[in-house]
């Protein structure tokens, strides 16, 4: 199969590792990857902000990119929600209404990509750590992305798995981070001691702004706990 | 124009603009072809087994669970033996009840002095009773709840101004569940309803305090539920 | 102050209120237990939802021919029905029947519609006595302040708080115990009922099909309050009407599964009009008021008509992050949480309300809980497009064309990129302080570094 992986911008730009870590991945299955080189944002900055006008201009090269695409798969749970269910409200009564709906049909969170589509549960990963899990609010709800990601940390090799017990979100959310930073760090902290309490070293998780806010968060209390993606973990070994 | 048909007229108005149907996020909008809610209650909320056994047991695990005091007696007599004993251990001294069977029965076998509501009352005198003694239209199983109205069970105040409750019921009162509840009252009342109808689920409480769970609020402490 | 910059301001005190933050965490995780046991008694919850999110549908997309029956059934029964388009008219309907009455006293049980159009003050203003029958209520109304939750109004208060409040204000002896906290409001209150001329109270729902109105409470307080008074006055909102008796089978399990997690509250009942001849109790009168106040103008919204489809059960407040670490208080509207943030700006204005829809993470858990499946989050995304383009912000309308220009191109992505590493050299020097553009992200969080290479530079390097 021929996958498209898309990279959001903060990927590309601040944890490159992580979609370096997916190609890999996928490749070793043996698929051919493409990465277009042409898109790099989804379009949710401006769509949450209420600026659906700009966020279109943006959402349109991505459904001119990815048109021709077998299977998208999307490397951010908060990406992958803006494709795969708010693209038809935001092409909703346009000319692209129809495209954005069978690019919904499309798209993917990576470890849903892994087990549902691939039918692939075991990479072969090795990672010697206590770690516990954050679902990503979009990958959990809006992609249904829960037992995924437990089905293939439960084949690493070595790894044990701690839950936190409490589903909540991190307090990201985009823009809100920066609009409401207070609220932001008050969940981040309720977070980041849900982590704590499990006794993990590292939190894993399927949503890379997710760990940039909770790394953001640890690094400033000084917590020796680490981040880190999925897809870092499942290329390990 | 008075301000019924401006209200109605905004509401005329506003609903000239389709809504989608729930759950059908991006589907066509199409109208309900007809309520679906009736008929297939049941499939969804709790499940009770058919036979009368089913029933006692279910009506009696959610009568503990919820700290009312359910009796399954063979006879009215037992249910005399049973509060006359209620009666020495609290100290009755005075009962609200209304006329009926059941309460007839028991009433003149308790040997005390009874506020009747049936023709009005003195409100003093009833928040003086002990104890509230009111018949019913039905049994839940799956609740635990006692459906009574204004005409089964002697007003609106008498099931919930004593501090205790007594409800007698017969078996065949105990339902299985929601739906065949509310069927009872329509068949019952279907013509021509009480102004009050009430599903009592327990005795009074309240979680405002920290969320911890106190009984008896405003309402009686103590349910006492017999049904022979 | 604006309601956006007093939003801020005291959602900055309470975040930092770690004493708030653990007394509401420790009560709703109680609530989830509870809750999630009753949930799992269900042979299918989601189709439960669904079919409660089309009863719903069905009222309120037939509202005009439900209410017509709901009234004229409540009337043939003699039962006094007002239409009220605004809260002002409200009051003046409910002051002129204690007027009439030449009413003194006043019991009230729960109504948050009540809240709403600031009836209490009204009350008082005339010289009325009002006295809050539901504990909670009791409680926040001696504090003289707002319910701090639509189901749970002093959800914010310990007992030694409460038991402070009621040595202060009625002469009690202090105590820890619940239980005799509980007493002592019920000693208090039980003459109110019993002397009061006029029992107030709101509805949970509005029987079309029976004419009746429908109250769920677990204290009796409202049972008491409309079996006592002579005169009963209902205030419920028009979206309240259920078009079938049985709907309430379903919904009535579902408003306590989901908003007390308790699989069904102690009383649930139904009024269809004063005494009735032969009934030896009950008032006299009866009057139901209708509010519209303004949501005839959300029902016009057909992409967000559905919020008018709740039950108020509060269960979103009980799932939202954001609730939880602000507080009821902080949003300064009667109804607060996921459902307030949606429907104040239709009720109170977009412009000065839209900061609620922004005051979100987006994390869908109140979309999730919702049991009549209101589109909830996608609301809040909803009223932020819609301030947008009701009044954009210039500054943001061109960073977004701006960044639309520059994120389309691939030649000015990597300038900017490159602008970006050359940036963050400096940044250190203005990190964390008033000077740093990011101050927003770095006042309290680190941000990582523009990685060495990027992924599409190593994605052009492979290839």
């Amino acid at each position: 199969m021929t996958i498209t992986l898309f990279v959001p911008c903060f990927v590309d730009l601040m944890f490159p590792n992580v979609a370096i870590s997916m190609v890999r991945i996928l490749e070793r299955l043996g698929h051919k990857v493409e990465c277009p080189g042409e898109i790099a944002c989804c379009g949710q900055p401006a769509y949450n902000s209420g600026y659906w006008d700009e966020a279109r201009t943006v959402a349109v090269k991505v459904l001119e990119h990815l048109e021709g695409s077998e299977a998208i798969v999307i490397g951010s749970g908060s990406c992958g929600a803006m494709l795969h269910v708010f693209y038809a409200e935001l092409f909703a009564a346009t000319a692209y209404e129809r495209q954005a709906k069978a690019l919904a049909k499309k798209c993917y969170e990576f470890s849903d990509f892994l087990v549902t589509k691939l039918g692939v549960t075991d990479l072969g990963a090795r990672f010697p750590a206590k770690v516990t899990f954050h679902d990503g609010c979009h990958g959990l709800r809006e992609l249904g992305a829960f037992k995924q990601p437990r089905q293939l940390l439960s084949n690493v090799k070595e790894l044990e798995l701690v839950e936190m017990g409490e589903q909540v979100c991190c307090g990201f959310g985009g823009t809100f981070a920066a609009k409401f930073p207070m609220i932001s760090t008050a969940m981040g902290e309720v977070k980041c001691s849900l982590a704590q309490k499990t006794g993990a070293e590292y939190i894993v998780s399927n949503d890379s702004s997710c760990l940039m806010h909770i790394q953001g968060l640890l690094t400033r209390q000084g917590s020796r706990m680490k981040t880190i993606h999925l897809a870092e973990v499942l290329a390990n070994g | 124009m008075n301000e019924r048909e401006l209200i109605l007229g905004r509401i005329r108005e506003a609903l000239k603009v389709p809504a989608p149907l729930p759950g059908h996020h991006g589907d066509e909008r199409s109208s309900l072809t007809s309520a679906t809610v009736p008929t297939q209650v049941r499939q969804w909320l709790p499940a009770i087994g058919e036979s009368f056994a089913d029933r006692v047991k279910a009506f009696r695990r959610k009568c503990s669970e919820l700290k009312a005091d359910f009796h399954a007696l063979d006879s009215e007599g037992d249910c005399v033996k049973l509060l006359t004993d209620v009666r020495d251990r609290e100290q009755w001294k005075r009962l609200g009840a209304h006329r009926g069977d059941l309460t007839d029965f028991v009433c003149s076998r308790l040997g005390l002095p009874i506020c009747n509501t049936d023709k009005g009352y003195d409100v003093a005198g009833l928040e003086s009773c002990d104890a509230g003694l009111t018949e019913c239209d039905a049994l839940v199983a799956q609740t635990g709840s006692v459906l009574l109205t204004s005409r089964s069970a002697g007003g609106r105040a008498l099931s919930v101004l004593p501090p205790h409750h007594v409800v007698l019921a017969r078996r065949e009162q105990l339902v299985r569940d929601l739906p065949e509840a509310f069927a009872v009252l329509k068949k019952k009342y279907g013509s021509n309803y009480p102004s009050f109808i009430s599903f009592i689920t327990g005795p009074s409480r309240t979680g405002d305090i920290e969320r911890i769970l106190v009984l008896g609020a405003h309402g009686p402490k103590k349910l006492t539920i017999c049904c022979f | 102050m604006k309601p956006a910059q007093q939003f801020k301001t005291q959602a900055t005190v309470m975040t930092h209120d770690l004493h708030h933050r653990e007394l509401i965490h420790t009560a709703l995780s109680k609530y989830e237990a509870v809750r999630d046991q009753s949930k799992a008694a269900y042979q299918d919850w989601q189709a439960a939802r669904q079919a409660a999110a089309e009863a719903k549908w069905e009222a309120v997309n037939h509202l005009d021919e439900y209410l017509v029956e709901f009234s004229n059934k409540l009337e043939a029964r003699g039962t006094k029905v007002h239409w009220a388009s605004t809260g002002l008219q409200a009051k003046e309907i409910i002051l002129g029947i204690i007027r009439e009455k030449k009413a003194r006293s006043i019991v009230k049980s729960k109504a948050m519609t009540s809240e709403e159009i600031h009836l209490n003050e009204a009350l008082a203003e005339e010289g009325f006595e009002v006295v809050e029958s539901d504990l909670g209520e009791f409680i926040v109304q001696l504090r003289k302040e707002p319910p701090y939750h639509i189901v749970f109004p002093a959800m914010h208060l310990t007992r030694g708080e409460i038991s402070e409040l009621f040595a202060r204000e009625l002469g009690s002896a202090p105590t820890q115990s619940p239980e005799e906290l509980t007493m002592i409001a019920r000693r208090v209150l039980r003459q109110k009922y019993i002397r009061a001329d006029i029992g107030f109270t709101g509805a949970n729902f509005a029987v079309a099909e029976t004419g009746m109105i429908s109250i769920t409470e677990n204290e009796g307080n409202a049972r008491l309050t409309a079996a006592l008074p002579k005169v009963m006055i209902s205030l419920l909102g028009i979206e309240k009407v259920v078009p079938r008796l049985e709907d309430l089978a379903l919904l009535l399990p579902m408003l306590s599964t989901i908003g007390t997690g308790q699989p069904l509250t102690c009383y649930n009942s139904f009024y269809g009009g004063p005494r009735q001849p032969g009934e030896p109790d009950g008032p006299d009168e009866f009057h139901v008021v209708l509010l519209d106040n303004r949501r005839t103008e959300l029902l016009a919204d057909g992409e967000q008509r559905d919020a008018l489809h709740c039950i108020r059960c509060g269960g979103c407040l009980n799932v939202c992050p954001i609730f939880r670490n602000v507080g009821g208080h902080t949003y300064h509207t009667t109804y607060s949480g996921p459902i307030g943030s949606v429907i104040t700006p239709h009720l109170r204005g977009l412009q000065e309300w839209k900061h609620l829809s922004f005051a979100s993470s987006l994390c869908g858990a109140c979309t999730e809980t919702c049991p009549v499946k209101i589109n909830l989050h996608h609301h809040l995304l909803h009223n932020r497009r819609n301030a947008a383009r009701q009044k954009p912000s210039m500054f943001e309308k061109v960073a977004f064309k701006l960044f639309a220009f520059v994120i389309n191109r691939p030649s000015l992505y990597r300038s900017s990129k490159r602008a970006g590493r050359l940036l963050q050299i400096f940044h250190p020097l203005v990190k964390g302080t008033r000077f740093d553009p990011a101050y927003a992200w770095t006042k309290t969080r680190d941000l990582p570094p523009i990685a060495r290479q990027t992924f599409k530079e190593y994605w052009r390097q492979r290839s």
